[in-house]
């Protein structure tokens, strides 16, 4: 097994046989000529045919990746098209006296290097394209071909560059990934890669010569490596991971954009759990409809002091602002329990899954609390944001909270800051919470149920304690029951019930919460068209 | 001679598919086309010294065209420039 590390262009992952490509630098010799006439005449051929090489180039090219990417090969011509280019060559024939390939490739050379000595990325990327034009007039000068891979099997190109013509020319079912030695991700080759979905690495230290076509190897595009000749537990991870990845291209495919609609037309909102600013890249990429769960704890993990106003401002808005619109669902701080933070002080505690946490540190210590409920309110300005609180138990904790919220919209008004009081929900994860849902129903906008610790709470079942695993069952008729129940008065009062906690991606429960008329489910976002899928197979009458 | 200035607005700067559309343009007309940025100057019909030029976003152009038809060459390239870059 021999591993090697790059730079990733593209994701994904691939193994086959590995097609080396060496040398594309076609071998020129210099020749002494008698005739500088007629050299300079072969070089009008050559430009003449590879004019239309390029042409049928970026036909195909328009046809494969569109007109953007294709562009290059009108570039190209432009290229040939070029005065001090054609100069130099016809002058270097004439006064040197050397034949037509020698004169072209040594021009192209320069040319090249003038590229590749500016202080611009872009500009130095375009070195390769006067190697690539070069080199084609010395192929058609050769009178070689351009290489022809339609007959080879798919393959993993393994090269030392890569020519746009050359990556575009090649059959693109032929193609299982791209690895090279150089290249840039400004290049021609690193954008169409990205446009065809195939894996790319480029800058992998490779040494070709010890390399032959034919060997197996598997490109991680995720980790930004190639393994040769891998061994067998790399090669099930590999096929593994590509049997996933193929997964989840074709469910992207057939159900991006779609409805999560039964087949009898009963809709539901599919959402996304998140725990920080930089997961909504992944909620936007499974196409989730919003987020049914901001966690609002990265805030306050992991440093030694409150986050200010100004610094959680910034992250809600952000985060509002990225989803445009779509219903972003902010839970407030639930730290205590598992999750403990030093600066909170909250002292060791006999059964903390049960003690001082979420809602009831908010509660006692407001000042935390207002802080966080300033921030969110300020930020609810920029978009559809939605405050959910945690670890509620009764009628009364709700007055309280509001009694806050009253506090914090006066002093903000007092203040002339911009602000929104949002849609406020509460989370339901306590049993006592469920028995009393009609009363919270008429207070809160929305529920959204957190199975997780509903769960535990209700078996009176610790999960991390294995010795218990053969007395849990998560889909319990006592959790359905609280469940349909949460819902049934939720709607009894015309407000919404969402379930945000690990049973809402349990799609053996799918149906059944879509029959129990559960409003939304807010998953993580990798399940989000999974459910989708179960969701648009089903219908609500069995 | 007539001359204008003009802020390239394109993301990337004189760029190679611009810059070859900017020679096509200026290869239409008889009057000579200079254009200056960067202490630099090449004739716009030239496509590698107006791609060498290395023109970035930001930077102020200033193309000059001299020559018989020079009214209708210094209308086509300002419109080409505002079109384009």
């Amino acid at each position: 097994m021999m591993r090697f590390s790059g730079k990733t262009v593209y994701k994904g992952i691939q193994m086959g046989p590995v097609l080396v490509l060496k040398g594309n630098d076609s071998q020129v010799k210099r020749d002494k000529i008698q005739d500088a006439d007629a050299e300079v005449e072969r070089v009008g051929l050559a430009v003449e045919k590879a004019q239309q090489q390029l042409g049928k180039l970026y036909d195909k090219a328009v046809k494969e990746v569109g007109e953007t990417s294709a562009a290059i090969f009108e570039v190209h011509q432009m290229m040939l098209e070029d005065e001090d280019y054609l100069d130099a060559i016809h002058n270097m024939i004439r006064t040197e006296m050397v034949n037509a390939e020698y004169a072209v490739a040594v021009t192209g050379d320069n040319f090249s290097e003038m590229f590749a000595g500016m202080d611009d990325d872009y500009m130095k990327a375009r070195a390769a394209d006067f190697k690539d034009i070069s080199n084609r007039l010395v192929q058609n000068l050769q009178g070689k071909e351009d290489i022809d891979l339609n007959s080879s099997e798919p393959a993993i190109i393994v090269a030392d560059d890569l020519s746009p013509s050359e990556t575009v020319q090649m059959d693109k079912d032929k193609i299982l990934a791209f690895v090279t030695v150089h290249g840039s991700s400004n290049s021609h080759t690193a954008i169409l890669a990205r446009m065809m979905n195939i894996p790319a690495l480029i800058g992998v230290p490779l040494d070709l010569d010890a390399l032959h076509s034919g060997m197996t190897a598997v490109v991680d595009g995720f980790k930004g490596e190639i393994i040769f000749e891998p061994d067998e537990q790399t090669c099930e991870d590999a096929k593994k991971r590509m049997e996933e990845e193929q997964e989840k291209l074709h469910l992207f495919q057939s159900l991006k954009g779609k409805e999560n609609v039964t087949l009898d037309g009963k809709k539901i909102n599919v959402f996304a759990n998140i725990g920080s600013v930089g997961d909504v890249g992944y909620v936007l990429e499974n196409d989730a409809g919003g987020i049914g769960l901001f966690r609002s704890e990265f805030l306050y993990l992991g440093r030694d002091n409150f986050p200010t106003e100004e610094e959680q401002f910034q992250a809600y808005k952000q985060v509002v602002q990225m989803m445009a619109g779509k219903k972003v669902i902010i839970r407030t701080l639930d730290i205590g329990a598992d999750k403990q933070v030093d600066y909170f002080n909250l002292g060791k505690e006999e059964n903390p899954a049960m003690g001082y946490r979420a809602i009831r540190i908010c509660l006692k210590q407001p000042e935390i609390f207002c802080t966080q409920l300033r921030a969110l309110f300020r930020a609810a300005v920029f978009g559809n944001l939605s405050v959910m609180y945690p670890m509620i138990t009764s009628v009364e904790e709700v007055k309280k909270i509001y009694e806050i919220v009253d506090s914090v919209k006066a002093e903000l008004d007092s203040d002339g800051v911009p602000y929104k009081i949002p849609e406020q929900g509460i989370m339901i994860e306590t049993p006592a919470a469920v028995m009393v849902s009609d009363e919270f129903a008429e207070l809160v906008d929305f529920f959204s149920i957190g199975t997780n610790d509903l769960t535990q709470y209700t078996l009176a079942i610790d999960r991390q304690n294995e010795k218990l695993d053969e007395f849990y069952n998560a889909h319990h008729k006592a959790i359905l029951r609280m469940i349909k129940m949460t819902v049934e008065n939720a709607h009894k009062a015309g407000k919404w019930a969402g379930i945000c906690g690990e049973l809402g991606a349990d799609l053996e429960l799918t149906e059944e919460f879509v029959r129990m008329g559960v409003d939304e489910l807010s998953v993580a976002p990798s399940m989000v068209l999974k459910l989708r899928k179960v969701i648009r197979e089903m219908s609500v009458k069995e | 001679m007539k001359n204008f200035s003009y802020v390239i607005t394109d993301e990337i700067g004189i760029h190679a598919r611009p810059a070859g559309l900017l020679v096509k343009e200026a290869k239409k007309y008889a009057s000579k086309v200079v254009i200056k940025a960067n202490g630099k100057s090449a004739e716009a019909t030239r496509l590698m010294a107006v791609m060498g030029m290395g023109v970035k976003c930001g930077q102020t152009v200033e193309v000059e065209v001299t020559g018989d038809d020079e009214d209708a060459a210094f209308e086509g390239m300002k419109a080409f420039f505002e079109e384009n870059l």
